[in-house]
């Protein structure tokens, strides 16, 4: 039996005492005073961001340096053919994953390899030895270096953690600055009607388990490229 | 003396002269201390952001009924079933019927502080299932039968060649001295398992009451692989992980990765509101939050400490904290290590049994200092001593403060005190450092330095006529 009543009466009485608010007594950590108001806009603590696209691409190249992400900036469609061809084949890609959409069905016509999609229902070990998986996405992160992904703009739940390689095509109008940015984007695309699953990710799998040493792929992609049209 | 206290004692005089356990230790912590401070230098005002945050968690604790029921009826409109568990048994029962219910055979399970703290895995392992943790710090001690060392490293107090022995014991794999090549041991391993398995539990970071989503972060994307590919998702959460709006997130996210990993935000941060829904190709067919109480609404009840519930579990307390780094996380023997650790045990196993926790501090703040929600731990840790000797005080210490309180409340007996000290300490050596010494707690470790005969007090008088 669910004990939802009893929790929640418990938590009622449990709060009829009140607690001290943060920031009004004194003491180490406790040097800034409270606010009013609890805080909505935390742009004036985060880091730093510029305003301009080519500092957002900027810091976007310079935090993906860091997460060892490989982000290229493509001028157009046949570039970006190219530069995806000359990765197949350095990779030795024999077949690929993707969903619909208009960035992936040009990307899958360029390569012309077997594919797994997966806007339906999909075989996973099909997909677990597909070489890549290629995915669309709703935005790209300047300040954290991520990429925003959900079910809807990436083809499900798998195809952008399973492969060993994940390539993402981003356009560059999907730049955004921040963090606030990015959720105001989700909140904007989808309403109240969110996918099931959303994801920001920041690089490929990484651990540090042993010995605090990187290692990155532990469970996920050991590699992302992200081409930004 | 409880045995739990007496064991702790033990061990801890045991670690910290351990040299080999230290340097492991600070080998860890130093790579992290770098990365964190240059992590915070990025934001515009770390402080600031602290406050913030802790105002947040403030609201969100003390409207604790509201989003809660915010937060159900939001994943429940969107076929989510939410059950309530007053204690970890209940919770234990109900995720075992569940898979029960499911035929389930196969476990994948990404690091759930909760589940620790409620046995989950042996529960469901005695009813016949197999459970493998899926964090490789996790996987990695599961395999030696032992508990986590770290809230966030769990296997921080190995080296690469215990890790390597273990896994040529328990896996057969060959040795290697190689991080790497002891990863994607794992990572082959466990890839099997992942698309096997018939259900995946996970923890949650924190509950999004304005959306109905569960955040869940993690590094290495098996949070993510255990919540797509098995057709059942279970996720235990402690019902203080409530935030109130998915915007808090922008906040929270990077706070987290910066005071807990010494990084700008972890690699993957997942957002989950349901199962799978009408037109999306994969996904669990059920997803089943179980929301956890478990002693959680008695430290609800206690307003003085009730900001110990805002705890995003960073872990940024134990690393700093002088006695986790001398002792050790296992030395605790609790579920929740470190200066947060000593702070909720009493309030979650009991303040009787557990007090000595309260003493596992130096009371430099230092923990205080590096939470990111600004919970007031070391005084907190204060507040459990004065609990501890209110409800139940040994006759001696009582005969002992009230002649401290006489002595001090007299200055004629005081100053008397003081001569006899002086008089009292010159046969002092007849007994020093053995068990008949007054001082032996202070003695045998340390020198008493002589009371002087000529005090402040004389000097000061003497000096005025």
């Amino acid at each position: 039996m669910s004990e939802r009543e009893p929790i929640l009466g418990r938590i009622r009485e449990a709060l009829r005492a009140a607690a001290p608010k943060p920031g009004l007594l004194s003491g180490p950590g406790q040097r800034v005073p409270a606010h009013e108001k609890r805080p909505t806009d935390f742009r004036p603590w985060l880091p730093a961001v510029g305003e301009s696209f080519d500092e957002r691409a900027a810091l976007f190249a310079k935090n993906s340096a860091e997460l060892k992400t490989d982000f290229q900036l493509v001028a157009d469609r046949a570039e970006l053919q190219t530069k995806l061809v000359a990765l197949a084949h350095a990779e030795g890609w024999k077949k690929i994953a993707t969903h619909a959409g208009d960035l992936t069905n040009f990307a899958f016509a360029a390569l012309g390899m077997p594919v797994v999609r997966t806007d339906s229902r999909y075989d996973v070990n099909e997909l677990e030895s597909s070489d890549a998986g290629i995915t669309e996405c709703d935005a790209l992160v300047a300040q954290t270096g991520s990429v925003v992904v959900t079910t809807r703009s990436a083809g499900g739940r798998a195809l952008s953690v399973l492969p060993p390689h994940h390539v993402v095509l981003a356009r560059r109008d999907q730049l955004l600055r921040d963090l606030p940015a990015a959720f105001a984007a989700l909140k904007r695309q989808y309403g109240s009607d969110y996918p099931s699953m959303m994801c920001l990710i920041t690089g490929p799998s990484r651990t540090g388990d042993i010995e605090r040493i990187l290692v990155l792929g532990a469970h996920g992609p050991k590699k992302l490229t992200i081409f930004c049209l | 003396m409880s045995t739990v206290a007496q064991t702790f004692k033990e061990t801890a005089r045991r670690l910290t002269r351990d040299l080999r356990h230290r340097e492991l230790i600070q080998n860890a912590l130093g790579k992290y201390y770098v990365g964190r401070d240059e992590k915070k230098a990025r934001f515009q005002n770390w402080q600031e952001a602290r406050q913030a945050a802790a105002e947040i968690k403030w609201d969100a604790v003390n409207h604790l009924d509201k989003y809660l029921e915010e937060f159900v009826s939001k994943l429940e409109a969107r076929g989510t079933k939410v059950f309530w568990a007053s204690t970890g048994q209940q919770a234990c029962d109900y995720i075992v019927e569940v898979a029960k219910k499911r035929n389930v055979r196969s476990i994948v399970k990404s690091k759930a502080m909760t589940g620790e703290e409620i046995h989950l895995a042996q529960a469901l392992e005695k009813s016949g299932v197999e459970v493998v943790e899926t964090d490789l710090g996790e996987y990695i001690v599961q395999l030696r039968e032992e508990p986590p060392y770290h809230i966030v490293f769990p296997a921080m107090h190995l080296t690469r060649h215990e890790i390597s022995d273990l896994f040529t014991k328990k896996l057969g794999t060959a040795p290697t001295d190689n991080p790497e090549e002891l990863t994607m041991i794992a990572r082959r391993t466990l890839r099997k398992k992942y698309c096997a398995a018939d259900m995946g539990i996970s923890g949650a970071n924190f509950a999004v009451a304005e959306t109905g989503m569960i955040s869940l972060t993690t590094n290495e994307g098996n949070g993510r692989l255990s919540t797509s590919l098995p057709k059942v998702h279970v996720a235990v959460i402690g019902i203080e992980k409530v935030l109130p709006t998915l915007d808090d997130l922008a906040l929270f996210l990077p706070m987290l990765a910066t005071a807990g990993a010494a990084q700008a935000v972890s690699c993957y941060n997942t957002f989950i509101g349901g199962p799978r829904q009408d037109g999306e190709s994969d996904g669990p067919e059920e997803f089943h939050v179980v929301l956890l109480d478990n002693g959680r609404t008695r430290l609800l009840a206690d307003a003085e400490q009730r900001d110990t519930l805002h705890c995003i579990r960073c872990g940024a307390c134990l690393n700093v904290c002088p006695i986790y780094k001398n002792i050790g996380g296992h030395t605790y023997g609790t579920t929740y290590m470190g200066p947060i650790g000593s702070v909720l045990t009493p309030h979650l196993r009991g303040l009787k049994e557990w007090k000595h926790l309260s003493f596992a501090s130096s009371l430099c703040g230092a923990c205080t200092e590096a939470c990111p929600v600004k919970i007031d731990l070391h005084h907190h840790l204060l507040q459990n001593r004065r609990n501890a000797i209110r409800c139940a005080s040994p006759w001696w210490e009582k005969l002992i403060f009230k002649g401290f309180v006489t002595l001090m409340n007299h200055p004629a007996f005081y100053r008397l005190g003081v001569k006899l000290g002086w008089f009292g300490q010159k046969f002092h050596w007849l007994v020093k450092g053995t068990r008949l010494d007054p001082m032996y707690a202070w003695t045998q470790s340390r020198e008493a330095p002589p009371l002087a005969l000529h005090t402040f007090k004389d000097y000061w008088r003497r000096k005025k006529s």
